[in-house]
This record gives structure tokens, C-alpha cells and sequence, in this order.
């Protein structure tokens, strides 16, 4: 049996049988990649799906969802998991009322990489796993998988579960490459800080403050943000100073530093593509090598080093010119 | 290019401020010449700002007949307001204005005879109306004013109702406070209940201005009596910003509250969503 | 009708940025975005759809309105607005130049908004028939013709050239201080070109959207059960709103500079943000439901009710293509398609 299926008959059984009221998953769109999040019920289970363009992290929505009464299933890929985990730490959502269902992920694809080749009509879209083939413009052609990862899914930091009551695996997954988690971080870190500065400077310079990167970030739960608040004195929505947009982003890196899982969502929704994963990362690779490896949402009972003082923990002299 | 924008003010003066009540002010306003700003009609409102602070859209208080200067009663209740109860006289303000469809003194209202309904505040945008009533009292028929407020204290205008709307020929004032206290021996009682027992008929074209409960009850309460919502008016509060549609803010269904109201007819609220 | 070869392009944009300021779509950091030329930009005339739409030629993200000295108690307003010089936007789609229509609607009716009147009078608007829609794509709902825009200037990208035809006293003289780059031609090739896209554009799969639904009466779809479902994912972020070339919400806010100086300016702001209704007093909209209602009844029912039936909506395909949760006005008018499938 295909995944989907399987998917979708462990989301009717759950709601069958009565051990949930809900289930949160992602729904059929308009067209091969339009998948959206939403909440199923036994009455309604239109549009289900699960295939290779179910990039979003289910995660954030838990927040509220598990406010509401009933239990609620919730299907999560690896990566999600952590998330998952950390809002459970942060106390953020109830894990008492929420069944985690773990799914299969083999890396989800960016539809904008496949605009990208050229195609304007683009018919179909078929999984292949390593190969993608995609029927477009009177023709079919297989790409690499790799080529249209998410970029998000691009140097994916693993493919184990950090927490499943259940899990729906179908074709093995390959454990990524840990080094190549990091080589852009390093690339990054290699530069002379001019041209650091300048690289950032022109991602930064597209930003037109949607705030869509904090508003997808599963560790940006505060009830009202800070850039949010008009006796902050920075609730800019203004783009009109470029300090400005840098000054939210690397605010918002140092807000969610350590807490952040590397899920990507961030860079995955920013309209202007800048990468800003890069800069959580460039955090976890320094919480690593300053700390010990440390994996924000690995578990709910360990403490991110940056809020957790332990005798070993290297001065912040030590830190600089590392 | 034109010299002229709506969206940049000038500058006024305060040449006067009254304390109403505990958190309710009055202020006094003037051009740098030392005359009236500009000419508004009853219900129409302006956006006063101290720079730095920010610009907030207010409702005139005086009356259009008022010709040396504006008034407006502010009350005590966010960023702004909070900074502008804490200046003095001679201080400068910017102004811009006057925004929003008027109530229809001259045309609906003429020769009616009227109910006005406000709770606490809500008398602000009216006392605009009432004054121009007063000053063409030949023009209206009969007026009767229901007036409440939580305490004796928080009634706003308390000394120019008592001295002087009293006095007027038909027409009846009639204030009310939520809850007893020492020194009042006027009526105790919610607004809405109290127009029902006033008992104006409801031949009477009726103008309600104060918080949404007050505005919801009071309407039940006129309807109920025989009142018809197209003899009903109110004026409603949004969050605005430009005062001249275009922000998009105050948008609610196809109306801009601050550019085709403030001052709507109930069966015109009827026909917009329940967003206000 | 002029036309020059592709190859020869940087020469005209270098001729028309001696004499005006020159805006066109430029790639920076991998994405396409309007910007002013330069001989180090890279221009991407092209690309289908900027990240952004042209609308900042006009209202920009943020404009200074007004500058205040603040000395003691007295106030002294300095009218900010300069002389706005001539200047051309190159590269300009039919659906955004159809949004320009919409945005004037509002900012040219009475009382006039001189900012951006001023800016709009200064345009000179070359526009680029679509030779490559896109599945994105559905302006035709929206009655836009993608292979014949029109504008100061239209120009066509077929094969090796760029086609050039000027529509307006204002396009005549800027095509006479270029001529010298042309070669005349006939419309030959040109109509050719129009029935092909004209065919392309027919077979995308949105262009047959139905739009009678949002003509019923307003308080019925405002009602709607529907929306509730629709908004189910959203996030209320600001990215449909800011990459919309139509969406024309603003906030006003003041920065103290350095100096003491107050700057009062304009920004681009969102319905789909929690704080747009809030006042001091309350909050109308408590729920993103009520706001992704808003952000769409606006487009479908209020404006066009306020604007002779022409919706707030030209169909650019911005939101489909750049909404995180791949929530977008396609879904919005499918869902109440009486035909369509029911949720």
C-alpha cells in the first residue's frame, strides 16, 4: 500500500474508533503542490493527503489546537517531532490530549525549484523517490530528488523520530550526513567579515517584513512579540531602514537561540528566499562547539545549555575568536 | 503639485483645558491666528496629534454655532490621550480634519422632535448636536435628553447641562448614575432602562451614543417601545488612521466608517456585518 | 512599431537612465524585485513575476508624509514632499498595470492623495505582454488581455527582440530619445505572438474561475460557513498582502530621529495582522477567521461594490504563489463556486 493510504486509514481508524476528535494533517489543494494544513473530522475527510509537498510543520498549530477540548491526532515528520517536543518542554501545548502519529519522509519538495527549470503548465508531479518525474509543457522529464528539496530539507539534520506513539514508514529512510549539515555555516564562517556583512546585507535587503518567518516559527509562541507591541518602541512595520530588518531577524535568531530545532520553516516560507535558517544554524553549530552537541527537542527533559549553568561551561572569552 | 494634503496637518494651540471628570478633559482649541481652525458640521470628527506621540482621530465637541474656537472632550484611555491629559495651556497640537459625514441637523433632524441617548463619553460626539439644536431652537420641536454615567463624577459637561441645557424651552434633561451614592438624589439606573421609563414617544427621531452594551440595550428598548430604526442614529468608533478612507482600517462591509460615517442610520448598520 | 534585439538591451537601458530614473525587475540574492538600474544590476526583464509587484513606484512600503521640530511646547510642521522628477517603470505586466487602476481608485478619488498622485503623474509606464503565463497566472478572470497591455509603452519579448510600441504623447517622447537603438518593423510578428499567448492563456487551469457568487447579497457571504475552513492554516502573517499588487492598507506611525526631528510616515500594514483593528477601546476582529474574511471580501464584495463591479483582484498569482500555507484567493473563489465541491 501506498503511504497515503496507509496515512489516511490510521487516520480514519483513530477517529473511528473514538480514541480522537481530530485529526490535524494536510489537505489536497488546487493543483499537484498546493497542500495545506487542516483539521479532519470523521464526518469530513476530504482531501486528505500526504505526499512529497506536505512541507509544512503541523506542530506550531498544537498550540491551540490542544487548548480546545477532545484529543486530537496529529501526524508529524521526523524533523516536526522535534518541534513537537520542544512546545511539550516549553509547556506551550498539552501533550495529555494529543496522539503523535510519526510519517515517513523522504524530503519534501519546493515547487519553486520546479518553476525554476523553466516550466510554465506543469500537469503532473509523480514520486519516484529518488527520481521525481514531472509532466509539463507536452513533456515528461525525471529530476534528481535532491535537486528539489525544500529548502528546508536540504542538509535535513535527521530522519529519527524524538518522540511517535505510532509510526507509518513504508520505504526505508537514509539517515543524512551529518557533516553536511553545517558545510554552508562554515563556508559562511570562512569569509572575511566584509564579505559576511555584505552577504547578509543583500539577503536581508529583501526582506519586506511579512513576518511570516516568525509567524510559521514553532519556537515563536509569545502571545504578543515584541515587534508587535506599540509601547516597544520597535514595532516597526516600516522597511525603509535597512538596519531595521536586520535588527528584527537577528533579535528573533537570538530569541529563539537554543530553543530552535532547525526545522527550516523559516527560510521554507520567506517569500524573498532569504536564507535565514542560516543564521539559527550558525547558533546550534555554537551552542555545539561551545557546549557539547546539543539538539533543541531531542527530549523534553534535557535543558538547552544557553539557560542551563553547569561548572564545565566555557567563559565567554573563551568563545571569542573561536 | 498641490499645496495641499490631507494627510499633513497644522498646527493649533490649546488655549484652554477643563477637567470633566476623573479621566475625561476638555480642550480648547485654536489656529495660531488665534481663530477657529476650520468649520465642521455636528458628529464630524478630527485627528489631533502631539508629534512623537502619534496622531489619534477625535470626535468635536462644539458646536459648529461656536464660531471663536473647537472643542474636544478626550477621554483618558491609551497613548495619546494618556500625553494629552498631561499638557498644559499654550501648548501646540497638529490638527487636520474635519472628517466623516455629519449628523443630518438641517435636513432629517429639521423640525423633529429628538431623543438623545449617551452614555459616559458618548455625550462628546453629541453635545456638538445638542448645542447647534440649542443655538437654532426655532428649528427643531421637542428634545429630550437621557444622560448616564457610572458615577456622578464621570458625567461629562455635568455644570453646562445643570445651568444651562435645563433652562431651555422643551427641553427635558434627564441624567442617571449606575449605582446610589451619598450625594446624588437624581435617578439611579442604567441608561437603557431609563429611557423606557421616560417614556418619549416614539414618534421621536432618536440619536444613541455610548459603549456598545449600552448602544445594543438601548436599542431593544427603543425598538420595543414602537420606534422605527430608520428614526434611529448612532455614531460609531473604529480604529482609524488616514480619516479619509483610503488606510483601510475602519473598512466594514462597503463602507469607511471614518469617510461615510461616522454617523450612521440604524438600517444602514443593518445592512453592514457585525463588525463594529 | 520598433523593435531591438535582446542582445542590445543594456544600450537602451542606459540611454533611458541618462535622462530618467529607470525601475525594472533586477535579480538580487536569487529573487526578481523592481529596483533602479544600474550597469551592475542584473536585469531580469523576463521574469514573469517579481517577488514584489511595481505598486512601491507609486506607494512605496513606507513614505515620509511629513517632518515636525518639536521645541518646547510649539510644533512646526515641514512639508516633506519634493518636486517629483519624471521617471520610467520598464517591464510592467498587464495585471499590475490593471492594479494601477485599482490603486487609483483609491488614491486619486477626492480628497486626493498627493503623494501618490505626484509620483503616478511623474510615471512613464512601459508595459510587457506576457509571452509565458504561467499556471499561477489567471488575469483573464478579471477581464486583463496579458498580450496586449497597454501603458505609456508596450513592448513584447518574441524570439530575439524586444518589440516597442508607443500608446501615449508621454511614450512617443521617450521612444524619440531612443529611437536611435530601433529599427522600424510592422505588427506582423507582434500579432502572431498575441493569438499564440492568447491560446496559452486559455489553457490555464484558473481562467475560468467564477466570480457571480460574491455578486449575491453581501451579508450572505460574509456569513458564510465557508470561511471558517478557508482560514483553518493561517497564520496572519503579511506575505499575501505585501506581495499583492492591489492591497493598498497603510498605517501612519512616527519615528524621532537623532536630531529630534519627528518623522511621521506611512507603511504598507495587513488586515491579516492582529493588531490592524485594535484600538485602545476593543478589537473587532478577535479572530484570523474575521481578518482572512476581511482581506477577501474586501477584493471580491466591497470594492468592487464601491467601484462600478472592478474587483480588488487582478489575478497575478502573487498570494498563490508565495502564501506559506498555500492559502490563496483561487481557493477562496472555488469554494463558492455553486459547481464546485462543497466543504
Amino acid at each position: 500500500m501506498q503511504i497515503q493510504e496507509l496515512v489516511l486509514h490510521k487516520a480514519e481508524e483513530y477517529l473511528a474508533s473514538g480514541k480522537v476528535d481530530r485529526v490535524l494533517a494536510w489537505k489536497k489543494g488546487e493543483t499537484f503542490y498546493d497542500n495545506s494544513p487542516a483539521i479532519f473530522t470523521k464526518d469530513n475527510l476530504n482531501g486528505f493527503v500526504y505526499n512529497e509537498f506536505c512541507a509544512p510543520n503541523l506542530s506550531k498549530y498544537l498550540v491551540n489546537e490542544s487548548k480546545k477540548e477532545g484529543k486530537i491526532l496529529v501526524f508529524l515528520k521526523p524533523c516536526d517531532t522535534y518541534s513537537f517536543n520542544q512546545l511539550v518542554s516549553e509547556h506551550r501545548i498539552d501533550r495529555e490530549k494529543i496522539v503523535v502519529i510519526g510519517l515517513e519522509c523522504q524530503g519534501m519538495l519546493d515547487e519553486k525549484k520546479i518553476y525554476n527549470l523553466g516550466f510554465k503548465r506543469i500537469e503532473k508531479v509523480e514520486d519516484g523517490l529518488d527520481n521525481i518525474i514531472i509532466t509539463a509543457d507536452g513533456q515528461q522529464v525525471q529530476i534528481k530528488r535532491e535537486e528539489l528539496l525544500s529548502v528546508k530539507c536540504v542538509d535535513c539534520k535527521s530522519k529519527e523520530f524524538a518522540v511517535a506513539d505510532e509510526t507509518i514508514v513504508v520505504n526505508e529512510m537514509k539517515q543524512p550526513d551529518k557533516n553536511s549539515r553545517f558545510s554552508v555555516v562554515s563556508e559562511l564562517e570562512k569569509m572575511t567579515e566584509e564579505e559576511r556583512f555584505k552577504f547578509w546585507q543583500n539577503e536581508l535587503s529583501k526582506c519586506i517584513r511579512c513576518n511570516a518567518c516568525r509567524n510559521v516559527c514553532p519556537a515563536c509562541t509569545c502571545t504578543h512579540c515584541v515587534f508587535d507591541n506599540n509601547k516597544s518602541g520597535i514595532a516597526g512595520k516600516a522597511n525603509s531602514d535597512s538596519f531595521e530588518e536586520k535588527l528584527y531577524h537577528i533579535i528573533r535568531a537570538y530569541h529563539v537561540a537554543g530553543r530552535c530545532t532547525d526545522c527550516g520553516e523559516c527560510s521554507r516560507v520567506c517569500p524573498e528566499s532569504i536564507p535565514l535558517h542560516l543564521i539559527n544554524r550558525k547558533f546550534i553549530k555554537d551552542i555545539n562547539d561551545n557546549y557539547g552537541e546539543f539538539q533543541a527537542g531531542k527530549t523534553v527533559s534535557e535543558h538547552n545549555p544557553l539557560v542551563d549553568y553547569t561548572k564545565g561551561d566555557c567563559e565567554p572569552k573563551e568563545m571569542v575568536g573561536k | 503639485m498641490n499645496n495641499l494634503d490631507c494627510l499633513i496637518p497644522i498646527v493649533a494651540v490649546v488655549t484652554d483645558i477643563r477637567r470633566d471628570t476623573p479621566d475625561v478633559k476638555t480642550f480648547r482649541v485654536v489656529g495660531l491666528d488665534g481663530k477657529k481652525p476650520f468649520i465642521h458640521k455636528p458628529g464630524q470628527c478630527a485627528m489631533l496629534s502631539i508629534p512623537g506621540v502619534g496622531e489619534a482621530l477625535f470626535s468635536i465637541t462644539s458646536s459648529p454655532t461656536n464660531e471663536k474656537y473647537l472643542e474636544f472632550s478626550i477621554k483618558k484611555c491609551g497613548c495619546v490621550t494618556e500625553v494629552l491629559h498631561s499638557i498644559e495651556v499654550g501648548q501646540q497640537i497638529t490638527l487636520r480634519g474635519p472628517y466623516g459625514r455629519p449628523f443630518p441637523v438641517d435636513t432629517v433632524f429639521a423640525k423633529k422632535d429628538l431623543l438623545f441617548v449617551a452614555g459616559g463619553i458618548g455625550l462628546a460626539p453629541l453635545r456638538s448636536v445638542i448645542n447647534y439644536i440649542r443655538d437654532k431652537r426655532e428649528n427643531y420641536g421637542k428634545v429630550a435628553v437621557v444622560y448616564g454615567a457610572r458615577t456622578a463624577e464621570d458625567l461629562v459637561d455635568y455644570e453646562e447641562i445643570e445651568k444651562e441645557w435645563k433652562n431651555v424651552k422643551d427641553f427635558d434633561v434627564y441624567l442617571t448614575i449606575d449605582r446610589e451614592q451619598p450625594d446624588w438624589t437624581g435617578h439611579v439606573g442604567f441608561v437603557p432602562n431609563y429611557v423606557k421609563e421616560v417614556g418619549v414617544p416614539n414618534t421621536y427621531t432618536a440619536v444613541l451614543c455610548g459603549p456598545p452594551i449600552m448602544i445594543k440595550f438601548t436599542l431593544a428598548g427603543l425598538l420595543e417601545l414602537g420606534f422605527k430604526k430608520e428614526n434611529i442614529y448612532t455614531t460609531l468608533e473604529l480604529r482609524m488612521k488616514c480619516g479619509i478612507g483610503k488606510c483601510g482600517r475602519c473598512n466594514v462591509g462597503d463602507k469607511y466608517v471614518c469617510k461615510d460615517g461616522p454617523v450612521f442610520c440604524m438600517t444602514e448598520l443593518d445592512e453592514l456585518p457585525d463588525e463594529y | 512599431m520598433y523593435k531591438i534585439k535582446l542582445s542590445d538591451l543594456d544600450k537602451l537601458y542606459k540611454a533611458i537612465s541618462e535622462d530618467y530614473p529607470l525601475y525594472l525587475p533586477i535579480k538580487k540574492a536569487g529573487e526578481v524585485n523592481y529596483g533602479l538600474y544600474g550597469e551592475d544590476e542584473e536585469v531580469s526583464l523576463t521574469t514573469l513575476k517579481t517577488v514584489k509587484s511595481p505598486k512601491d513606484a507609486f506607494f512605496p512600503q513606507s513614505e515620509d508624509l511629513v517632518n515636525f521640530k518639536v521645541d518646547g511646547n510649539k510644533i512646526e510642521v515641514i512639508d516633506v514632499r519634493k518636486e517629483e522628477q519624471p521617471f520610467v517603470v520598464m517591464g510592467v505586466r498587464a495585471c499590475d498595470f490593471k492594479a494601477f487602476d485599482v490603486l487609483d481608485r483609491v488614491f486619486l478619488v477626492d480628497p486626493l492623495d498627493t503623494f501618490y498622485q505626484n509620483k503616478r503623474n511623474a510615471a512613464i509606464v512601459v508595459t510587457n505582454a506576457c509571452t509565458e503565463p504561467e499556471d499561477s497566472c489567471f488575469c483573464k478572470v478579471f477581464g486583463i488581455d496579458a498580450s496586449d497591455p497597454s501603458g505609456d509603452i508596450t513592448t513584447f519579448i518574441i524570439g530575439e527582440n524586444l518589440f516597442w510600441r508607443a500608446n501615449t504623447e508621454k511614450g512617443n517622447a521617450l521612444t524619440e530619445k531612443v529611437k536611435g537603438l530601433f529599427t522600424e518593423t510592422d505588427d506582423k510578428i507582434v500579432a502572431e505572438e498575441q493569438k499564440a499567448i492568447r491560446e496559452k492563456i486559455n489553457s490555464l487551469p484558473n481562467v475560468n474561475l467564477d466570480l457571480t457568487p460574491f455578486k449575491d447579497e453581501m451579508l450572505d457571504i460574509f456569513n458564510s460557513e465557508k470561511w471558517g475552513k478557508l482560514s483553518e492554516a493561517c497564520l496572519g502573517c503579511g506575505a499575501c498582502t505585501f506581495v499583492c499588487p492591489t492591497c493598498q492598507c497603510f498605517d501612519i506611525r512616527e519615528l524621532t530621529k537623532n536630531d529630534g526631528t519627528v518623522s511621521r510616515f506611512r507603511c504598507w500594514d495587513s488586515c491579516m495582522y492582529s493588531d490592524f483593528t485594535k484600538t485602545a477601546g476593543g478589537q473587532p476582529r478577535t479572530t484570523q477567521m474575521q481578518r482572512y474574511r476581511q482581506r477577501f471580501m474586501h477584493k471580491l464584495v466591497y470594492y468592487p461594490e464601491n467601484n462600478e463591479g472592478v474587483y480588488s483582484c487582478v489575478g497575478c498569482g502573487r498570494c498563490v504563489k508565495s502564501c506559506p500555507m498555500h492559502l490563496n484567493i483561487v481557493k477562496v473563489i472555488k469554494a463558492f463556486d455553486k459547481g464546485g465541491k462543497d466543504e
